[in-house]
């Protein structure tokens, strides 16, 4: 099982530091990321495996949420079903 | 493996674009609830549907922030309860304070089946149950109503359609001083289909199971977005199939959402209603789509023609997308509840009479609409006949939801608020259907062969 986190913002310096360690404390194994900093707009698509998650995913996107406040970014965290079931058959 | 742009898609479309399931709705059966004494069915039927519903909104919003997908409301519908009076015998009213209760112990925001089924006649409890409807309302927040009058089968119980207008009117006074919310609570049916999830009109049908997990999904801002991104010389061909793939997309998330909330809660999946349901919201209205195509203002020329061309392709999207389909299916026109019908109905765009040939080529009827405060039940009884015949004889569910604005003046605003919005009140023809509504009887079924 995977998730799907994505991060939008203002470029400041430990963006990625900051969202992986949260993941690192609930377990949430970081498999592949790709960010881009456009002008100076920060995005970024990050999976992360949830099996080993010790929260519900609910829960680490409550977190994740908090972290997005706190630092002024927009950060949603997403069960990767969402996105297979809407553009696979 | 899923791409970045894809991923991006689905984040705008809900962030931006207002996808969401506009509800689960959870239908149970009331039928072993019966009993001969009113306070003992009222107690069992309180038990039950506390017992069957009690994880349905902390399951809907678990499945909220793990799929970060808005599921807008979590609801239930229930057995018509005339059924239960009839066993019963004794004041309606009383079910519908146990709904009321029950409603708000499991903490939903709507409960439907305070209903009849009278397309071909009374049996007994719906003559007592039709009658108590306005008081009813009046006294409970969250219990729907809803009346089905006609079938294509059985024609059209005219004595019907001449109690609901008086209904819809009393309702409406009873609650003048609450915006006349009481009316915006019922929904008279022809051909009404058992297992619709939205409100005011859904019921769960005598031939539905014990229990049922229905989705009605949305997203008129995600089509409307979709079209705005086409180029203005695009064909129509190319528009419809541009809907067709937007409303796969949307129905997919319904399915997901549904499939995953019967399996937490342990309740049988039932249909996925593929709608396009508006709210007030800006860039979340079914006119703004039909303007997106190409006409000045919803109501206007062709607008009939857009509609058709919109329903049909968000049916042919949903219905690759999803393995059960059901409900109401189809592009809702509730004038209150859609910021570019308020406008068209504001700038004299849109009439009553347009609405009612929209009509007959969408999901259900004439909803939402504030008309006149002083209109007459025999007025009001006509509209609803006329309603239900276009349901009658192109054989599909028609509706009406009015609401008479008592004591506001033409030209002025009913405000419901929330997702009801509000709504200009729209003049209806001063000439009556008294004589014709006074008549009763009912309308013979049609004949359902030389089609013309």
């Amino acid at each position: 099982m995977r998730a799907v986190i994505s991060v939008v913002g203002h470029d400041t310096v430990g963006i990625l530091a900051k969202v992986s360690s949260e993941c690192a404390r609930y377990q949430a194994n970081v498999v592949e990321v790709s960010q881009s900093v456009l002008q100076d707009m920060f995005a970024m698509i990050m999976i992360v495996e949830i099996s080993a998650l010790t929260c519900p995913l609910s829960q680490l996107a409550d977190a994740m949420e908090k972290l997005g406040k706190k630092e002024n970014l927009v950060i949603h965290v997403m069960h990767e079903d969402i996105f297979q079931s809407m553009h696979r058959i | 493996m899923i791409n970045n742009s894809e991923i991006l898609e689905t984040i705008r479309m809900i962030q931006d674009e207002h996808l969401d399931v506009r509800t689960i709705t959870m239908g149970i059966s009331l039928l072993d609830c019966a009993h001969t004494e009113i306070e003992t069915s009222c107690e069992r039927i309180y038990e039950k549907i506390c017992r069957r519903a009690e994880r349905l909104v902390p399951v809907g919003e678990e499945i909220e922030r793990e799929y970060g997908i808005p599921i807008i409301n979590k609801r239930l519908s229930v057995t018509p309860i005339a059924m239960l009076a009839g066993v019963s015998g004794g004041d309606p009213a009383l079910y519908a304070a146990a709904l009321d209760r029950a409603a708000e112990t499991v903490g939903v925001n709507f409960i439907g089946g305070y209903s009849a089924l009278v397309q071909k006649g009374f049996a007994a409890g719906d003559r007592e149950l039709i009658e108590s409807i306005p008081r009813a309302l009046e006294g409970t927040k969250r219990v729907c109503s809803s009346v089905n009058i006609g079938s294509t089968r059985a024609g059209i119980n005219m004595d019907a359609a001449a109690l609901m207008g008086r209904v819809i009117r009393e309702a409406a006074e009873r609650t003048a001083d609450d915006h006349c919310f009481g009316a915006a609570k019922i929904v008279v049916f022809c051909n009404a289909v058992d297992d619709n999830p939205f409100m005011a009109g859904a019921f769960h049908g005598v031939g539905e199971g014990d229990c049922k997990l229905n989705v009605g999904v949305s997203g008129p801002g995600v089509v409307r977005a979709a079209l705005s991104a086409m180029p203005a010389e695009a064909d129509l061909t190319a528009v419809a199939e541009t809907i067709k793939k937007t409303a796969f997309k949307v129905t997919r998330m319904g399915q997901l959402v549904g499939t995953e909330a019967s399996r937490r809660l342990d309740v049988p999946m039932g249909i996925v209603d593929l709608s396009l349901a508006p709210t007030p919201a800006v860039g979340d209205s079914v006119a703004h789509i039909l303007e997106e195509i190409g006409l000045e203002r919803c109501g206007g020329p062709g607008t009939t023609a857009a509609l058709a061309m919109l329903n049909d392709a968000v049916k042919k999207g949903g219905v690759m997308a999803s393995s059960r389909v059901g409900g109401l299916s189809g592009a809702f026109i509730p004038v209150s509840e859609d910021a570019g019908m308020i406008d068209a109905a504001r700038c004299g765009a849109l009439c009553v009479e347009k609405l009612e040939a929209m009509t007959a080529v969408c999901s259900v009827g004439l909803d939402m609409i504030v008309i006149p405060g002083d209109t007459p039940a025999a007025t009001i009884s006509g509209i609803i006949a006329d309603e239900a015949a276009i349901g009658m004889i192109n054989s599909k569910t028609t509706a009406v939801r009015v609401i008479p604005a008592i004591g506001i003046p033409e030209g002025e605003e009913l405000e419901f608020g929330g997702l009801f919005g509000s709504g200009p009140v729209m003049p209806v023809s001063r000439f009556s259907p008294a004589v014709m509504v006074a008549r009763g009887g009912q309308i013979p079924a049609p004949i359902q062969s030389l089609r013309n």
